[in-house]
Formats: structure tokens, sequence, C-alpha cells
């Protein structure tokens, strides 16, 4: 049993407590439920497994999914960065407020979020009406599914790009000025490199996050099957028609993607905590 | 570099050098207008028309859809929910940060990325978990059903769900601030007698108040918010097993848009109130830390 045991003896009492409670509370709320469902999924075939998961109503599905969580994080990578440039190097009243408010998709329950989105974007909508004037369809539609993703995934780019913003070295910037650099080089060549990491970091959050949701989005999807319906709606469509195995294979294949994302975003800010430690 | 290099540098004006390391007035302008107009359409925009709804039929309607009895009951029953599920996540987290932050064992890294597993799992695939085990065909449905005892469908179900889903909140925030505090205060503090328990309550509670804190106001807002999960293991039994949320989603779906609106206007002063209460923490935490420092220097 070398995996979670102590490696050298600490002074520090209640490892054994401790470490006891953590690995048995893990165990029963994560390890036992997620494995329920790995082995339900198991009750399949191979065959049948694979054909579940291929269906031309699951492929439009993740095409819809990964498609409109893709958009969505991109728009907040660019938005993202602007955000946390704007907080961090300019001056405005209610600034406070307002950085205090990006964490808004955070705390906001999905549900209201959706239906607000769906209220706004609405044919009749505050903001919906001026798109359906110009016959553009926002809420029932793959745009609207891709608002709502954009609103839920809003604060990571924000969150992980502020703090390395903040720390990044003045002098740096004026050595590059003096060494005859404008301010777009050194932009390009001095600042952004060092947010890579962060951007990054940011992207793949607000992805992992959009491709899970379902609240903000069962409201603003209109749930149109092959059209507007994402992954976790088609999951708890087949979970309304007591269809177990089904359901639970369509979830496996999402927990291991979202598994992966997980480790990737894990490297990926232990990439960004050693730059930013290195620049110091 | 060469000496015609090193000769520039020396002529760069300071008015040219500012230029070079600050944006022009215009660009300042257009790029603050360009965030501002970002965060107005997608944040305050979706804030405004909750309020702005649930007023539409006047103070008489909002009143009613809040106090109707299946609302009070979907209040409660949130609350029931949230005061369950809180304190086990605190309990939880106090515990997996005081391993992981003050001992070294094997398998660290790969304890802290399933600690965050829960977050990154779809709530619905949480919900579908918890069915297969609780649920009537689940491994233990056939065990409940005999004894009599409800889980899913039921005020448990939507607890156990409600614990996965805010599972790592509280252990996020405090990981990282118990590893970059160490383990020498407690050291000091058992060197001059006290016990563990007393070490924990004076030693480390007090120096990760606010962390714990901000990881607890966290977790409730997500407890309270929690609708994807729920919805799967509640079977939105109207004053029975139906949470704020999902009593939002039943009015809206019967298209009784004031009162859906007023009910989710209740949990957006809540949004506005976890993020009123998260800034205040972040601004006496830096002021701690600020004080402390300087407490530092002067030694």
């Amino acid at each position: 049993m070398g995996f979670f045991s102590k490696r050298k003896k600490s002074v520090l009492p209640g490892f054994g407590l401790s470490m006891g409670f953590t690995t048995f509370y893990l165990s029963l709320i994560v390890f036992i439920p997620l494995s329920a469902l790995l082995l339900k999924s198991f009750e399949l075939s191979l065959a049948d497994f694979w054909q579940v998961v291929t269906t031309e109503r699951a492929i439009a599905s993740y095409q819809l999914t990964f498609g409109a969580s893709l958009v969505a994080a991109l728009v907040n990578l660019v938005f993202g960065l602007l955000v946390a440039w704007v907080l961090v190097r300019y001056s405005f009243p209610g600034k406070k407020v307002v950085d205090a408010l990006v964490d808004l998709p955070f705390a906001l329950p999905t549900a209201v979020a959706g239906i607000a989105l769906t209220a706004l974007y609405a044919p009749n909508g505050w903001i919906g009406q001026y798109f359906h004037a110009l016959g553009i369809k926002v809420a029932y539609s793959a745009f609207g599914v891709t608002l709502a993703l954009i609103f839920i995934g809003l604060p990571f780019v924000v969150r992980t790009v502020q703090p390395v913003l903040e720390d990044i070295d003045k002098e740096l910037e004026e050595a590059a000025a003096s060494l005859g650099a404008n301010r777009l080089q050194t932009f390009c060549r001095v600042i952004f490199p060092a947010l890579i990491p962060s951007l990054l970091t940011g992207f793949a959050l607000a992805f992992a996050r959009a491709i899970g949701e379902y609240g903000s989005v069962v409201f603003i999807s209109g749930n149109m099957p092959f059209r507007t319906e994402i992954t976790p709606l088609l999951i708890m469509s087949r979970l309304e028609q007591y269809d177990y195995a089904g359901a639970a294979a369509l979830g496996t294949v999402m927990l291991l993607i979202s598994f992966l994302l997980l480790l990737l975003i894990n490297a990926l800010q232990h990439w960004s905590n050693q730059r930013q430690g290195g620049a110091k | 570099m060469s000496v015609i290099e090193l000769n520039s540098l020396n002529t760069v004006p300071a008015a040219q050098l500012r230029k070079a390391t600050a944006e022009p007035l215009w660009l300042r302008w257009l790029l603050t207008a360009l965030a501002l107009g970002f965060l107005t359409l997608f944040l305050l925009l979706p804030l405004v028309i909750v309020f702005g709804e649930a007023f539409a039929k006047g103070w008489g309607v909002y009143l009613a859809a809040i106090t109707e009895p299946a609302a009070a009951h979907a209040i409660k029953l949130t609350l029931i929910a949230a005061l369950i599920a809180v304190p086990c996540n605190v309990i939880f987290g106090l515990a997996a940060s005081w391993a992981i932050a003050k001992f070294r064992f094997s398998g660290k890294q790969l304890l802290i990325t399933l600690i965050d597993l829960p977050i990154a799992v779809s709530p619905v695939i949480a919900g579908l978990s918890f069915m297969l085990i609780f649920g009537a065909r689940g491994w233990w449905g056939e065990w409940l059903n005999e004894h009599d005892l409800g889980v899913m469908f039921a005020v448990p179900g939507i607890v156990l769900v409600t614990i996965f889903i805010t599972f790592p909140y509280v252990a996020r925030e405090l990981i990282p601030l118990m590893q970059e505090q160490g383990r020498e205060q407690e050291e000091a503090a058992l060197t001059l007698g006290a016990n563990g328990w007393q070490t924990f309550w004076r030693v480390t509670l007090p120096s990760i108040k606010w962390a714990l804190l901000y990881g607890i106001i966290l977790c409730n807002a997500r407890a309270m918010g929690e609708f994807g999960a729920v919805s799967v293991v509640s079977g939105k039994i109207r004053e029975q097993t139906n949470t704020m949320p999902l009593h939002i989603e039943i009015l809206y779906n019967e298209y009784q848009f004031a009162a859906a609106f007023a009910v989710s206007s209740l949990l957006a002063l809540l949004a506005l109130l976890t993020l009123l209460l998260k800034s205040t923490l972040e601004w006496r935490a830096a002021k701690d830390y600020a004080e402390a420092a300087r407490l530092r220097q002067v030694e």
C-alpha cells in the first residue's frame, strides 16, 4: 500500500483521521456513484455500446455540444482577455462593482440564467426582436445554445488571466519600449507570451464547463432532436424512456472526456504556475 | 548589444517611453467601452430582465408567487438541502486540506485531481449515477424498497446529489492556502504543549478563516442553485420534492412567466449577496495579509 500512505514522519497529529475521512467520503460521494455509471454501461456488449454512442442523434448532439462549447470558449478567450486587461490596466468609475459582477455566472443558478437569456433572445424579447427583424433566430437555435454557454464560461478566462497580468513587471515593458519596441510589439512579444498558459487554462476550464452544462441550455435550446439537442439532454431523454444502460453509455463517454480535460487543465495550471514562479 | 543601439537607448525621450508603455487615450476608451459593452450584454441585461419580468405584473403578483404554498415549500426544501450539504462539505474540506497540506504522501496530485472531479462532471451525469445506485432498478433499489426507504424521488436523493455537486468548493479554497502556509506554526504550537485539537482550533482555523468562509459562500450558492442533477433525482413532485430551481422550471413551462421570474429574483438576490460577501471577504483577507506582512517587516 504505497498509495496515499505517509512517506515521512511528521510531528503533526491527525494524518490517519483526516486522510481516512477524506478517502471514505470521496469513495462514498464520488467513486461509488461514478463506478455505478461505468459498470452499468459495461452491461452492454461492446458492439451495443458502440451502437448506442454513435447513433445519428447522438452524433448530432456531440456536434452541437462540442461545436457550441468551442465557439463559446473562443469568444470567452478573446473577451476574457479584453475584460481582464481593462480591469487590471485602466481605471473607470464603478470598476470594483464590475470586477465583482464578473463572477455572476458562478453565483447565479443556471435555471435563472436560462430563463433570463431565453426571455432576452426570444423573438419578442428585448434583444431577440432586433434579430427577429433581420430574420435571425437566436433562442431555440444553435446560436442561442452558444450564447448560454458564453454566459456560463465568462468568468474563467478573466479570473485566470487577471492575477498573471497583475504580476507582470512594468519594468519589462519599459525595457522593451526603451529598446525601441512600439506598444503593439511590446504587447505581442513581451506581455502576450507571458499570458499564454493562463489563457489556455481559462479556455480549457470554460470549454470543460460548457460541455457538461444543462440548466441554462435546456430553456434556450428548444430541445429539438438532431438540431438543438445537447448530449446531457439526450441522456435525460434516454432516462425518461427508462433506457438506463443507454443513458449510462452516453454518460460514460462524456465522463471520460471530462476526466481527460481535467487532467489537461491540471497540467496547464502546473505549467502556468511554473511560468509565473520563474518570472519572479 | 552594439554601441549604436546603446547610444539610442539614452536618446529615447520620456514622452516616447510613456507612449510605448501605455496605450493612446482613444484606444483605452475603445477597449474599456468594448469590455463594458460585452459585460452589459451578457451579465447586466440578464440580471435586469429577471427583476423587470418579476415585477412586470406588479407587487401583488410578485408577493403571491413567492408566498404560495408550492413556492414556500420549494424554498424550504432548497434551504434544507443546502443546510445539510454545506456542513458535510465543510468537514470534508477541512479534513482533506489538513491531510494534503500538512503531510507528505505519494499520490497527492492524483487525490487533488479526484477532488476536483465533480466540477468537471456534467450535473446530469451526477444525477444519473445516483439513480443507478438508489433508483428502483439500481444496486440498492430493491433493498431500499423492501425497507420502505425512499431515496430517489425523495429528499435524501436531492441532498446526496447536492453534496456531490458542491463537493470540491471548500476543499479547493483551503488546499492551496494551507499548502502555502506550511506547518511551522502548528509545529510551534505543539512544541509549546498544545494538543492536536487545540492547535487546529487556535492556530490553523484563525489563519484560514476568510478562505473557509469564502468556500462556504460559494458552496452554498451552488447548493441552492443546482438544477440538472437535482432534476434527474427529484421526480419534481410539487410540495414534496421540488426545489426552487425546479419550481422555476415548472412555472416557466406553464407559461406563468411573472411567477417564474419572481422566484428567480430570490435566487438572483442570493447570487448578488454571494458576490457582495465574496468581495468583502477578499478585501478583509487582503487587509489581514498586508497587516501580517507589515508585522514581519517590523520584526
